[in-house]
């Protein structure tokens, strides 16, 4: 005999449930936490790497980063001047999960650092499906990507806190349309922060990095 | 390919059902996927096929409801269905919406024996 029985859970609930955990702790270790997603090649690492030492004798930093195989990201951002640098290796996975934050946390003595960024796996699908419990979610954009991105990903930009327009100084040379991109985002995230950025150039760097100064103090000081 | 992990929850969460309900087997899912949830039917489908073997699950029928992504203009009120070339407003050209329709991913049903 067939039965019917009312489920309705939400397929994620168990990746949501460790996200919270993270949050929790970082949240008791008075770090502030932010998860970095982009497409591959967008910036994302030359974006940490231009970022840490505007960070140097402000913050102390620790960088986790996921990637499907290598340690090069981590490397380059420990070259940069991360205090402490983990490499998740993702194993052919196209995102970071919760479970793989909890793991890499395990790594760290949290209340040492006063920032922690996580960059994602380079893609604009997978990862916005999983919360990893971080307190922002960064999204770099990247000019030779195109005008569309918004429309294309709006699961991505919907969910993001701050929004980085990274290579700026290539507007000149490329099709881009920023009030069609502009657009697309506010419709989905209205006033979500913005950056324009280049690693090229240094523009708009100071800014984020401030950004993130304020952020991590905030975090530490306040009771 | 992030429908693999998603599809190891589904298996967890309907054999966790079924087997409070003392059920032998579970015959069909019915799964409620929103359009901006970025999940691929076949995808899942195709992971299911391999991952349920040998549960209680193995060989159970996946229905998928989709439900088309709706947005509410916070201008003038207006519930669209976007596109994916537009996203403002069709009636106000207002920009700024709330989604009402659309994100969902859950497991509804499960029928078991």
């Amino acid at each position: 005999m067939t039965q019917k029985i009312s489920v309705v859970e939400n397929i994620l609930n168990a990746n949501d449930r460790i996200a919270q955990e993270n949050y929790t702790r970082l949240e008791n270790a008075g770090v502030f936490s932010i998860n970095i997603l982009a497409s591959p090649g967008a910036g994302k690492t030359s974006l940490i790497e231009q970022t840490l030492p505007r960070l140097k004798d402000r913050l102390r930093v620790a960088a986790i980063d996921g990637d499907i195989a290598t340690s090069i990201d981590s490397d380059r951002a420990a070259a940069a001047g991360a205090l402490a640098a983990i490499q998740i290796n993702t194993g052919g996975d196209c995102h970071l999960d919760a479970v793989m934050l909890h793991g890499a946390l395990e790594q760290l003595t949290l209340p040492e650092y006063d920032l922690l960024i996580v960059e994602n796996v380079g893609n604009l699908v997978c990862p916005a499906n999983f919360k990893l419990g971080t307190h922002k979610t960064v999204l770099v954009a990247s000019v030779p990507e195109g005008d569309d991105k918004p429309y294309k990903y709006p699961g991505t930009y919907r969910g993001v806190d701050v929004l980085i327009i990274n290579k700026i100084d290539l507007l000149p040379y490329v099709k881009f349309n920023m009030d069609y991109f502009e657009r697309g985002v506010q419709v989905l995230n209205p006033g979500v922060k913005t950056y324009h950025t280049s690693c090229t150039t240094g523009e708009g760097l100071d800014a984020w990095a401030d950004w993130l100064v304020e952020n991590a103090k905030k975090r530490r000081f306040s009771p | 390919m992030h429908e693999l992990s998603v599809t190891e929850s589904l298996l967890k969460i309907a054999v966790g059902h079924a087997e409070k309900a003392d059920a032998r087997r579970v015959t069909d899912l019915h799964i409620v996927i929103g359009d901006l949830a970025s999940m691929v039917d076949e995808s899942i489908q195709f992971y299911w096929d391999i991952i349920a073997r040998d549960t209680i699950a193995e060989g159970a029928t996946l229905h998928f409801r989709r439900v088309p992504a709706e947005l509410q203009c916070n201008t003038c009120g207006e519930k669209y269905h976007p596109t994916d070339k537009e996203l403002v407003c069709p009636k106000c050209g207002g920009v700024g919406a709330k989604i009402i329709a659309g994100e969902e991913f859950a497991l509804e049903s499960i029928d078991v024996e």
